[in-house]
């Protein structure tokens, strides 16, 4: 399928254009719903079309008004700033925490592995809204419900099984010999760790660090349930406003969101192969 | 050489026994592995093991009844409600004591609620007995049995006392019942009538639902990972960013898109209406319908097909097609027998994946699905925050749990849980 060989049937050449238009139109259903809001939010209306001024560029027809209703409207910077004041603490929790762990499970004796595996890796899998639903009961028996901290440590545990996952990957390729050999050279265990292990699984700490991130800064289901409204993030801003009072305001602060998971994203991928070409391994 | 190593066994450098002194290093081994897995495993256990317990425990827990009427419970041990009769003075005199004491501890309407899920209208009933019962003299005012059916005729219902005894227990399989439309009759389990099931056809559409959108994510993840992995590696890698860049979209701007394009007076519909396919008093609704769900969740999930199935594509040598072509195969016999074969276990690993997270999925559906598009875990929601029947928000809880376990399960067996990729 790389290139179409010069003695080509008609049928194949056909064919070999077809797919390739079918595959454009799958990348665009992919890509276009995220890109079309992104002029729609410059909309100088509170519409969510695009109105004849925006369609012939006439400058009138666009405007920042949106953008400056989600910095000065104190239920988006409130939101704002709840966000960014438990993301990056559960960010924390679950990267120290996860990364201890990952190092440990990567040892050669580990008993019940699998088993401790499988519930480290669960808040992943269980659905979200029974994950909600658990942490409801169970934080209110133990008053954490409506709390920051209540909110803090479900996105911990939430973010876990990222980092677990991202830095166990990048202990498959540590090669032990290294640990052994700062030992045979004196260095204590800790010395080891942040001078010889540490350098070399970062990329997956902060890769994995990133995703959990990303956990806590997306999620709003657990939020709903756990937070009460003094905790409200900006995804729970984001989901009463689709659902209550729709307002444009919603697509500036997507567009700021994905222009944050564009950063996100490269800077993931450049960890990734920092990592790949660390370890030796063909740049991807 | 001395002798020792001869005849005794192999000594480490210490003169301990080599056997010995290598296990001793393997368990600190041990131990230096699970103590560094600890607090991470304590912290799991405790801030999400401990709450799916709970919500476990939630679905079968039951002692409101006999902590609310502890002396009635008793009394009723010994009434048969085959007897068609309410029960007697003893009984009643033993739920006048234990209202008392409810209505100064106001937890009569907490569990006249609880019974109304299991029969409407005795909620109104505890209301108002907890009212009159408060002004009587447990000593002079004695018999209650009359007095009782005087406040409501309700009370001398075998009905009302049948499902006091029932739920008299300290636990209960009632939730799972009403979870999948089920009551507790006079003879055991029985049907609820037609007009109050709900919960089987929502399972049944949850199911349908996820199937469809699993099927679609794989119906358009399939040309998109195959393109991927046979093109080169610089274009593929480009165009990865269009399937990456989704999958790290919060996922509230994904559903803001649909919303925003699926409306009436959405841009779809607008274009529809310039192009001239659509007139625009007719326009489309695409939104708050099962079409909405469908359509927004494949997009959603698309890239978790897209990713497990280019990552076992990529393995798959392009030599086999070809020598298939060359032995005379057409271009569907080499795909169908020789490519597709192979590129099933990527099939299996994405299709699990969508359907696990799909049956779960709250937000999307609640926002784009209206009343016809959600799914069973929009009722937990529901239960959990609106109608406040925890019980049975639990009780559906632990069957979706069960459900996306068994599928675990089965992901774990066909991927290994181990080898999850991100990015």
């Amino acid at each position: 399928m790389s290139a179409l060989p010069p003695y080509a049937t008609t049928g194949q050449r056909v064919w070999y254009y077809a797919f390739r238009v079918i595959c454009a139109l799958i990348f665009l259903f992919l890509i276009i719903p995220i890109l079309v809001i992104i002029p729609l939010s410059f909309n100088a209306e509170d519409f969510f079309t695009f109105t004849p001024e925006m369609l012939s560029f006439d400058p009138a027809g666009y405007s920042l008004k949106h953008y400056r209703d989600f910095f000065t409207n104190p239920d988006w910077t409130g939101a704002l700033y709840n966000s960014v004041r438990i993301a990056p603490v559960a960010t924390l929790l679950s990267v120290g925490f996860g990364t201890l762990a990952a190092i440990g499970l990567a040892q050669s004796h580990v008993p019940f592995r699998a088993t401790i595996m499988a519930i480290l890796i669960s808040p992943m899998i269980v659905p979200l809204i029974i994950s909600a639903a658990g942490m409801y009961f169970f934080y209110s028996r133990i008053g954490l419900q409506g709390t920051y901290w209540g909110v803090v440590l479900a996105h911990a545990a939430l973010g876990i099984p990222f980092v677990i996952i991202t830095v166990t990957a990048t202990m498959v390729g540590f090669d032990r010999s290294l640990t052994r050999a700062a030992a045979n050279l004196g260095a204590g265990p800790i010395r080891t760790f942040f001078k010889v292990q540490m350098p070399l699984i970062l990329p997956g700490v902060v890769s994995g660090g990133l995703f959990a991130f990303i956990t806590s800064f997306d999620e709003v289901v657990v939020v709903l349930f756990v937070g009460s409204a003094s905790q409200k993030t900006l995804p729970w801003q984001m989901f009463t406003g689709l659902r209550e009072q729709i307002s444009p305001t919603i697509l500036a602060v997507a567009t700021i969101l994905v222009i944050v998971s564009i950063g996100l994203l490269t800077t993931v991928e450049i960890l990734r192969r920092r990592s790949e070409r660390l370890r030796g391994m063909s740049p991807g | 050489m001395s002798d020792t190593t001869q005849t005794g066994p192999v000594l480490a450098a210490d003169g301990t026994p080599l056997k010995r002194s290598l296990q001793r290093a393997l368990r600190r081994e041990k131990l230096r592995a699970l103590l560094l897995i600890a607090p991470l495993l304590i912290f799991v256990l405790v801030t999400f093991i401990a709450p799916i317990a709970d919500m476990l425990f939630r679905s079968v827990e039951n002692d409101i009844v006999a902590d609310t009427l502890p002396k009635t419970v008793v009394a009723l041990k010994s009434w048969d409600f085959h007897s068609g009769e309410a029960p007697g003075e003893a009984v009643f005199a033993a739920l006048a004591a234990d209202l008392q004491v409810a209505v100064e501890a106001k937890t009569h309407t907490r569990l006249g609620s609880r019974l109304n899920y299991e029969k409407t209208g005795i909620s109104s009933l505890f209301r108002k007995s907890g009212r009159k019962v408060k002004k009587w003299d447990l000593a002079s005012d004695a018999p209650f049995r009359e007095k009782f059916i005087k406040i409501d005729k309700d009370w001398g219902d075998v009905d009302v006392w049948r499902v006091i005894q029932t739920y008299s227990g300290k636990y209960t399989n009632g939730y799972f019942l009403n979870a999948i439309d089920m009551e507790k009759g006079p003879n055991g389990p029985q049907w609820r009538d037609e007009s109050q099931q709900i919960y089987l056809m929502l399972l049944k559409r949850t199911m349908f639902l996820s199937i469809t959108i699993t099927l679609s994510c794989l119906l358009l993840g399939y040309p998109v990972a195959w393109l991927l992995s046979n093109i080169p590696m610089r274009t593929s890698n480009l165009l990865m960013i269009l399937v990456l860049l989704p999958f790290w979209t919060s996922l509230l701007v994904r559903t803001s898109a649909w919303k925003v394009l699926l409306q009436q007076q959405g841009v779809i519909n607008d274009v529809l209406v310039w192009v001239g396919l659509v007139a625009d008093d007719n326009r489309l609704v695409m939104i708050n319908n099962q079409f909405g769900t469908i359509i927004a969740m494949t997009h959603i999930l698309l890239p978790f097909m897209i990713l497990p199935l280019f990552s076992v594509m990529r393995t798959i040598p392009p030599t086999y097609l070809r020598a298939a072509k060359s032995l005379g195969a057409t271009n569907w016999t080499a795909f169908w027998r020789v490519y597709f074969p192979q590129s099933i276990p990527g099939i299996g690993a994405g299709s699990i994946l969508v359907f696990i997270l799909s049956i779960g999925y709250y937000i999307t559906p609640e926002l784009v699905g209206g009343t016809t598009g959600v799914f069973i875990s929009n009722r937990i929601a529901y239960h959990i925050s609106s109608s406040l029947n925890w019980g049975l928000g639990a009780a559906l809880g632990s069957i979706l749990l069960l459900l996306v376990l068994v599928l675990y399960w089965l992901y774990d067996r066909i991927v290994g849980i181990d080898n999850v990729k991100l990015g």
